[in-house]
């Protein structure tokens, strides 16, 4: 069986195919080149946020951007979430394709209203007559020592609105190809940024049309003994539990979700039915998480294939805590062994 | 030049020019005589105080950037620029008014005798609060652009319910004031804040200062019109004041406190003026902003000003300097120690304070963390 220890390894193309132009970015540079095709693509796309222009967002992600496309595609918004969002379903329905940046996932809610309310419900309540394809990029999750409201993972939140799906890149080609697709989504996306993997290098190749379902899960690693299943910064995470936990004679296999709603269930399915053991990693409160969702539907589908209770690592029910204590409330490589453990012992 | 002074606009509060000379205010600022005679009434003695709090703060807020550089905060607001704004308003408040405080209310906060050195907590990431607000009635620190000022008239609507406007006993009569960025006036929560103030008649007084820059955005990206003009919009009677100008703030925000606490509602005040450093530490205005408009504005020093006045009074000697800088050097010290004194809280403190009557799934999850903990531990201890 091979398997895998590097996340980057099964994102590279098919045997036989042409060798396409790979290069190496960081994530943070695949989803600028991302959208700098997607801009040059079709030029009904715009990118709309707070600093997003000169600056090239406080994480540098739409870095050049205005430089290339002028400011009437790339706009420095004013400071108003709740503006940038109600304007983007306006500009949608007028046939542009705006993708707007929050600047930090703490900073989504001003926004709230018209993303649960307006954005998620348009195509409903009009029968389908009206689209609404805007791409809301958040930069989210812990680990970078910041301060409040700069580390949240508030996904549950809109998962549980219908109308709205929601995805988050853990590598450098995910990034630059999910956020095309995300892009090309006749739907409302909201696309998660793990800012803790910003700055982490991966191959990306650049001509490879984003192609497949932007909402299938991908196996990472494979094993036989029990399944992780994570999405964002957790995956990282889960595949260095994997390695450890492979140290000591148990093969876990991993899943990078890649989408949060939908779920690629049949994936998570497949995995549990061969391994038994099923562990649900994220950054999220686990409280009435994702999380949740995923091991009551695994429960649902594979009762008398579990020899162990599903299993959930995540934050606690508090609010996101001071960073001098944050990897205390996020999920560790310890916490999830422990999980590992604790499904055993069963 | 190619930066015109905003504050030379007409109908711009000014009593102290950019060298520190006293002028008549312009005649086109509502009860401009009025403020002004108000502002002369600050002696010597008061004078010397604004300065030596502005020069607190300058130092402080220098003392804390350096931190920040040496890895002991994680993060750093500079204030830089803004104490004449934030010390000639702070100097109008009453200790029973309360005030709502951005992030970058490092001088108000010195002016209501809050010990500075606990602003450092949140910045340092061991506690996201850091103080008690009800000793100086000084309100956490809000990093959501905007919220706190609906919480400022929410606070002053209670004002006005418990009967503590217009009794006209100055034991009694309060007020709130809230400081925002020029940014937060694009939030929807601060336009909301306006209208419920000026429906209720709140006793609350907004004061924006406008530095110019909303990190990379400047304040034309925020409004089309001049700040000021806002609050009329909204019913809410609004002033523009040189915000580098110690004595315009202290007079605007007197009698626009006077006003609340006497139940004659809400003020809107403008204090224009300019953020000297970066947004935050993390920022980099090299990418966004012009050196010649930083220079521009560094011949605008609001401290500079006030010290020029209080040299050409005979306020200001080098003795008082002197004692000034000393006091300033001690307080950069004992920040110094007390900001390396600030260590990790114990991790179980983050199931502390999440409600105030127990909660079954919390309670839960702080015993399974106790119990991870303990068994972590168990297993070094038996090595
Ligand atoms: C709701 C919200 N959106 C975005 C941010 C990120 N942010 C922090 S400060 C800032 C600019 C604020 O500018 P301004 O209101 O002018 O105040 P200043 O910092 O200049 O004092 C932004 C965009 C935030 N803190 N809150």
């Amino acid at each position: 069986m091979a398997i895998t220890t590097d996340i980057q390894t099964n994102a590279t193309g098919d045997a036989g195919r042409p060798t396409p132009s790979t290069t190496t970015l960081p994530l943070a540079r695949a989803i600028n080149a991302g959208l700098r095709r997607a801009l040059e693509q079709d030029d009904r796309v715009m990118l709309m946020g707070e600093d997003i222009g000169r600056l090239g967002g406080v994480f540098r992600v739409t870095d050049g951007l205005q430089a290339q496309f002028g400011t009437q595609r790339v706009v420095d918004s004013p400071l108003a979430e709740s503006g940038i969002l109600g304007t983007a379903i306006g500009l949608a329905m007028a046939g542009y394709r705006p993708v707007v940046e929050i600047q930090f996932d703490g900073f989504v809610f001003p926004a709230f209203d018209q993303i649960t309310t307006q954005l998620a419900k348009l195509h409903y309540r009009s029968q389908g007559r009206v689209r609404v394809p805007v791409v809301i990029r958040i930069p989210y999750g812990g680990h970078i020592g910041a301060i409040e409201h700069h580390s949240e993972s508030p996904e549950a939140l809109f998962a549980h609105t219908a109308g709205l799906r929601i995805v988050s890149p853990a590598t450098a080609q995910d990034g630059y190809t999910m956020i095309q697709q995300a892009i090309a989504s006749p739907d409302p996306v909201i696309f998660l940024e793990p800012k803790s993997r910003y700055w982490e290098k991966g191959a990306v190749e650049l001509d490879a049309e984003p192609s497949g379902d932007l909402h299938r899960a991908r196996t990472v690693r494979a094993g036989r003994d029990a399944t992780l299943v994570a999405y964002g910064p957790s995956v990282a995470t889960s595949l260095a539990a994997a390695q450890a936990a492979a140290e000591e004679g148990r093969e876990l296999e991993v899943i990078d979700l890649r989408s949060v709603a939908p779920l690629d269930l049949d994936s998570v399915v497949a995995s549990v039915e061969r391994t038994g053991r099923l562990i649900v990693v994220h950054e999220a409160p686990t409280a009435h998480g994702v999380g949740a969702e995923i091991a009551a539907a695994v429960a649902e589908r594979c009762f008398y294939r579990l020899q162990a209770p599903v299993l959930r690592v995540g934050g606690f029910h508090t609010p996101y805590p001071a960073s001098a204590i944050e990897s205390d409330y996020l999920p560790s490589l310890d916490r999830i062994l422990d999980a590992v453990d604790r499904a055993f012992a069963a | 030049m190619p930066w015109s002074d905003p504050c030379d606009v007409p109908g711009t509060l000014r009593l102290l020019t950019p060298q520190g000379e006293r002028v008549a205010p312009d005649p086109a600022v509502p009860n401009g005589e009025a403020l002004a005679s108000l502002a002369a009434t600050l002696d010597a003695e008061r004078l010397l105080a604004m300065y030596a709090d502005m020069s607190l703060t300058r130092a402080f807020d220098r003392e804390a950037t350096s931190l920040q550089r040496q890895g002991e905060l994680g993060l750093w607001p500079e204030s830089r620029g803004q104490e004449a704004a934030q010390i000639g308003s702070a100097h109008a408040l009453a200790p029973r008014d309360y005030v709502f405080p951005s992030y970058r209310e490092h001088g108000v906060a010195h002016v209501r005798g809050l010990p500075v050195r606990e602003l450092l907590h949140l910045f340092r990431g061991t506690q996201h609060g850091g103080w008690d607000p009800a000793p100086h009635n000084f309100h956490l620190y809000t990093l959501v652009i905007g919220s706190h000022t609906l919480h400022a008239t929410g606070y002053a609507m209670g004002i006005q319910r418990d009967g503590d406007v217009g009794t006209g006993d100055p034991a009694r009569d309060r007020a709130v004031i809230t400081y925002f960025g020029d940014g937060a006036t694009a939030q929807g929560d601060v336009n909301e804040a306006l209208v419920f103030a000026a429906t209720t008649n709140a006793p609350v007084v907004f004061f924006c200062q406008n530095n110019q820059w909303a990190i990379s955005a400047p304040s034309t990206v925020q409004s089309a019109v001049p700040l000021v003009e806002r609050g009329g919009g909204f019913g809410v009677p609004s002033i523009r004041v040189d915000g580098n100008d110690v004595l315009a703030c202290y007079a605007a925000t007197a009698t626009a406190l006077q006003r609340a606490r006497r139940g004659e509602g809400p003020t809107f005040i403008e204090a224009v003026t300019y953020r000297m450093g970066a947004h935050t530490t993390s920022d980099d205005p090299t990418r966004y902003r012009m050196r010649e408009e930083e220079e521009h504005w560094g011949q605008r020093d609001p401290i500079a000003r006030l010290a020029a006045l209080l040299r050409a009074e005979g306020v200001l000697d080098d003795e008082a300097q002197a004692r000034i800088d000393a006091e300033a050097a001690e307080l950069t010290a004992g920040v110094r120690t007390y900001c390396r004194s600030l260590t990790p809280p114990a991790p179980e403190s983050m199931f502390d304070h999440v409600y105030a009557e127990p909660h079954q799934r919390l309670d839960a999850e702080r015993s399974w963390f106790r119990d991870y903990q303990s068994s972590f531990l168990d297993a070094t201890a038996g090595r």
